[in-house]
């Protein structure tokens, strides 16, 4: 038995969250082979290796030139349906998921999306590979854990993001090569067109995020805050009480819905911090919050806070910074 | 154009989700409950694609009684025709949810004609399972594609539909009839009229009642997050913690 790693790539640019799926099945025990789709990805072979694939197969078809949720849905499902292995397991990202979704849908089999920890519990030592794992993965964005059982002869399941630390096991992989059988229709779903978003810092990848929610009170009222996020070079996001007014754009939503910010300083100002919002910031290395309640739930999770209205507060920064960088 | 949306009534908790005695559930006693958000989106598309290009607008939702709510909430919102699949107890797991949902969209179509497009959200919010939308679609022999933020009607039975990638953004072209997962940000919800509000009072709400087999994930509990719990350092009340702040800001090497 072994087990199938769906390697996440973009036209030949593999995605940081394969190599910790990689790393998670490794854990199992089992040999791992690592499916590649399309020829662009056939360069990733010696990464993979680096991070303990056994063997990397490499599917070849015209209609794998670029992503297409279906062509690559049933090109893992036909490689399952061949090789039958103990369990895919794939990145939890939007691509990771929606591939494991349709593997799930074409073999009838059940899926488990976003898994933190699996304990598969002898299931490997005894008969049957299809005895059950006890899966624990997370639900509401992160706010809240499940624990459940997977019952399957292959066992589907995505890895969240961060849910195990990628490391190295170098090795050399053989490479195999995939011909799948795809038809016209699959070409139906694959991308037709790209828009390239202009460099710079993104809510994502900003040093410093300075987020407004409804104690902001207005769009106009966002300036401040857009200034001092300028001053220190890093972006506004702002909570869904803010997106739903229509005062900014989605783009800016911090959360479960939204973006997940890992800035190193994230500054809250009248934020109250639901749970949803949280679970999008909580990978800040620093949270600052500004609030009129003392009591307020971003309040208490933060690392640092000041009491008080974010329209003298913020403004007072920004006007201290100033007369820092003068002085 | 006959569009389709599928909903899912979930909790809308707070500041902390709090679980019930006996590890099965979110403790619901004293929460409001919502549509889930990118279905929220997927309601106001289904209410755009119409008003743009005539036709009408069903909503499903496989759920307990009370998700009736829901069902009328989008009706409010301008969506003709409301479809509840009861159940009895406990969230069906993904693969039952899907099948239940296929079923009742064959009978559907077979008495009113094919939905040109169906809308899901990406993910409910609360069981996050990402894979109700691709199995029915996949049954119904169907394109999929998911995390949509954009959708246009290009004519001769195309749809052209946007997704956002670490890079950009995707453009698919896809053949109706089509099903798409949508994402929140898509476009902005609009608040019901008092005359939308009347009107989803008086609708009648369709059953069908759905008879399938569970499928292979069983939840066994729920267990809370871990929190990192921590002392919080105030610096200050009011303009006069500016100077606080921006020593801080020096300390964290962010200026
Ligand atoms: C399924 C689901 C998903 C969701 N996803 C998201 C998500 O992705 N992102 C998100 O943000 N929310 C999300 N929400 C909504 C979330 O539950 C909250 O409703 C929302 O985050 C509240 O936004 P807020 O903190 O700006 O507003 P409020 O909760 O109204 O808080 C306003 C805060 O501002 C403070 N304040 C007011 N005036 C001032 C002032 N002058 N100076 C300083 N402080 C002031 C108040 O004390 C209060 O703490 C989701 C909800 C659900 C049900």
């Amino acid at each position: 038995m072994s087990i199938l790693v769906v390697v996440e790539h973009d036209r030949g640019t593999v995605a940081p969250a394969t190599f910790e799926a990689l790393t998670a099945a490794r854990s199992l025990g089992e040999p791992v082979h690592a499916i590649t789709l399309g020829a662009s990805a056939d360069g990733l072979v010696d990464q993979l290796a680096a991070h303990g694939a056994a063997v990397v197969v490499q599917a070849h078809h015209d209609l794998l030139a670029d992503y297409g949720p279906e062509a690559w849905g049933d090109t893992v499902a036909q490689y399952v349906g061949h090789t039958s292995p103990s369990a895919v397991i794939a990145t939890g990202t939007d691509r990771g998921n929606e591939v494991l979704a349709h593997v799930g849908a074409i073999l009838d089999l059940p899926f488990v999306a976003n898994c933190l920890s699996f304990d598969t519990a002898g299931a490997f030592d005894t008969a049957g590979a299809a005895d059950p794992w006890q899966i624990t993965r997370v639900r509401w964005g992160g706010s809240l854990l499940e624990q459940c059982e997977l019952s399957a002869t292959t066992k589907l399941v995505t890895m969240t993001h961060h849910a195990v630390e990628a490391t190295e096991s170098p090795g050399i992989a053989s490479t195999e090569s995939f011909a799948p059988s795809l038809e016209p229709w699959h070409g139906r779903s694959v991308v037709v067109d790209r828009v390239e978003r202009a460099a710079g810092v993104t809510l994502a990848t900003a040093p410093v995020v300075v987020g407004g929610g409804r104690g902001v009170g207005s769009p106009e009222a966002f300036a401040p805050l857009e200034d001092l996020a300028s001053l220190l070079g890093g972006v506004v996001g702002c909570s869904r009480a803010v997106t739903n007014n229509g005062w900014r754009n989605h783009t800016d939503q911090v959360g479960q819905t939204g973006t997940r910010i890992a800035p190193d300083i994230y500054l809250a100002c009248g934020i109250s911090g639901a749970i949803q919002h949280w679970v999008g910031a909580m990978a800040s290395k620093k949270i600052l919050a500004i609030n009129t309640d003392p009591e307020a739930n971003m309040v208490a999770k933060a690392d640092y806070a000041v009491i008080g209205d974010l329209h003298q507060v913020v403004p007072a920064i920004a006007a201290e910074i100033r007369r820092r960088r003068n002085a | 154009m006959r569009v389709l949306v599928c909903v899912k009534r979930v909790p809308a908790p707070g500041a902390k989700i709090n679980i019930t005695a006996d590890g099965l559930a979110i403790d619901t006693a004293y929460l409001a409950f919502t549509t889930s958000p990118h279905e929220e989106c997927a309601v106001e598309e289904a209410v755009r694609l119409v008003e743009q290009h005539g036709g009408e607008a069903t909503v499903l939702t496989l759920g307990p009684a009370e998700a009736d709510e829901q069902l009328r909430y989008a009706a409010s919102l301008g969506v003709a025709k409301a479809v509840l699949l009861p159940i009895v107890g406990a969230d069906w797991d993904p693969q039952r949810t899907a099948a239940a949902i296929a079923t009742a969209i064959a009978e559907l179509e077979s008495a009113d004609g094919p939905f040109d497009i169906i809308l899901f959200g990406n993910e409910s919010a609360d069981s996050g399972g990402f894979q109700v939308g691709v199995r029915v679609a996949r049954s119904l022999g169907r394109p999929i594609v998911n995390g949509i933020k954009g959708i246009e009607v290009v004519g001769d039975g195309t749809v052209r539909a946007r997704r956002e990638s670490e890079v950009g953004l995707e453009v698919y072209a896809l053949p109706t009839p089509v099903v798409l997962g949508v994402k929140e940000g898509i476009n902005l919800p609009r608040y019901p009229t008092l005359k939308g509000r009347l009107g989803s009072k008086k609708i009648e709400v369709g059953q069908i009642v759905p008879d399938v087999a569970a499928g292979g994930q069983r939840m066994v509990t729920l267990l809370p997050a871990a929190e990192q719990v921590g002392a919080t350092t105030i610096l200050g009340h009011g303009p006069d913690a500016a100077a606080a702040v921006v020593d801080l800001l020096e300390e964290l090497g962010v200026l």
